[in-house]
């Protein structure tokens, strides 16, 4: 299951308070696709997957996947 | 109303005092024009020869390997330039670290070939060389140390890897604090990083280094800074060099073990906190660390409002909106950022102080995004 965070339009770090709101609320192995388009995204939301232990399982055209693994 | 502390030395040092005595006393007897042959000319030549004497032992160049320029940026525009233009039948590829300062991305444009670096913020060495080592590589470009995050760079292994290819170091973090590492061709720094004043830029050249100036010359400077010299800024400058190289040993025990302080206290005292940069190779008097879900401007501005003055790498206190080339280069967190960067007059009580108060500001403003 995956479940699609739209923010578009959002400044760091509101993505990433978003991200980690939402993804204790997915099943273990389930994804969040974050959609942002804040420059600073590209480095923050991989930065947070590597701080939390959580799966970056791609990062491309403003759309991060993330997979919960704990 | 808080006391002031202010932690952005690597920003702007304030005046140190040897500067500020020699400026008042300067401006009186250093104003006319070094070039001229009458008494106030040949006056204000031998103070500027003065000046270019200390300021050359003190990067350890000779006096004719020292050209003085209006700012550390100025001195890498030129000194970039002329190098390029002086090699250009080589090639022009300007091989730098992705984490030089805007002065040097500016300056190489599109014929820079970027050089990644690892999350310490020191640069990828083999790649490094690797790349050196193509043909077409008119000038090879790393800094002494990062000026962001505080961590050095391999300069002597950089210089050997580069053979005859030229090394460009901009040394503006560590000159009038640390021993330079050799081995490069050019090398640029900036008066106001070590308590001299604004204005100064220093621009060394190797003898034997081609340089061509690809401006309008004059006969100022062998044409590589056009313009009346601004003699009285320069003399300040020297004796800000060199008082704040007597001093050096001593600043660099004290910051060293501070920061190491602040670093053990941010870790412990602040949860979800990174800090970044190499934790001992590293610049005496620079910490930076990035606090998850916090606003960096919120973090800046609280801070202020308590009285201490800090830096930030995060796009939102850029004017472009973009975080700091140099964490996005390192792949660490941009948000939440802080650089803390000690001067000569910062006492303990106020590094004591910062990190009592930097916990519960942190605290309240994950608390405003229910954090």
């Amino acid at each position: 299951m995956n479940v699609e965070l739209d923010c578009r339009g959002l400044l760091c770090p509101l993505p990433v308070i978003k991200l980690a709101k939402a993804l204790p609320a997915v099943a273990v192995g389930d994804t969040v696709t974050v959609l942002a388009d804040d420059p600073a995204a590209a480095t923050d939301i991989p930065a947070w997957c590597r701080m939390r232990s959580q799966e970056l399982v791609s990062a491309a055209e403003n759309a991060y996947v993330v997979r919960r693994v704990s | 109303m808080n006391e002031r502390a202010y932690l952005d030395a690597a920003s702007a040092e304030p005046l140190h005092p040897a500067a500020r005595e020699m400026l008042l006393s300067a401006v009186d007897s250093g104003w006319a024009d070094p070039v001229r042959l009458h008494h106030e000319g040949r006056t204000a030549r031998l103070l500027l020869d003065n000046a270019r004497a200390v300021l050359a032992e003190g990067v350890g160049v000779r006096p004719d390997e020292l050209y003085l320029t209006t700012s550390g940026t100025a001195a890498i525009h030129s000194g970039l330039s002329a190098v390029l233009a002086a090699r250009r039948r080589v090639g022009r590829t300007v091989v730098h670290s992705a984490v030089e300062h805007s002065a040097v991305l500016h300056t190489a444009g599109e014929a820079g070939l970027e050089i990644g670096v690892d999350m310490l913020g020191r640069v990828d060495l083999e790649a490094f060389t690797e790349a050196v080592r193509q043909p077409g590589v008119a000038v090879a470009v790393l800094q002494s140390a990062n000026h962001e995050v505080g961590t050095r760079q391999p300069v002597r292994a950089a210089a050997e890897a580069c053979g005859s290819v030229p090394l460009f170091v901009d040394a503006a973090a560590s000159v009038g604090r640390e021993v330079l590492d050799d081995g490069w061709s050019v090398l640029t720094a900036s008066a106001h990083k070590w308590g001299g004043p604004a204005g100064v830029g220093l621009l060394a050249v190797r003898k034997g280094t081609r340089i061509a100036p690809a401006w309008p010359m004059d006969e100022r400077e062998d044409g590589l800074s056009p313009g009346f010299p601004d003699v009285p800024n320069l003399l300040a400058a020297a004796a800000a060099l060199q008082a704040r190289l007597a001093e050096a040993t001593e600043l660099d025990r004290q910051h060293r073990a501070w920061i190491a302080e602040i670093r053990q206290r941010v870790a412990a005292d602040v949860t979800d906190v990174e800090v970044v940069g190499d934790p001992d190779d590293r610049l005496p008097h620079v910490l930076t660390f990035s606090c998850l879900y916090v606003d960096g401007e919120a973090l800046v501005t609280a801070l202020d409002a308590e009285g201490f003055s800090v830096s930030s790498g995060s796009a939102c206190t850029s004017s472009t909106l973009r975080p700091s080339h140099v964490l996005a280069a390192m792949g660490v967190l941009t948000h939440g950022n802080v650089r803390v960067s000690l001067a000569r007059t910062t006492t303990y009580g106020e590094i004591d102080r910062f990190c009592r108060v930097l916990p519960g500001i942190v605290a309240r403003i994950r608390a405003e995004v229910g954090m």
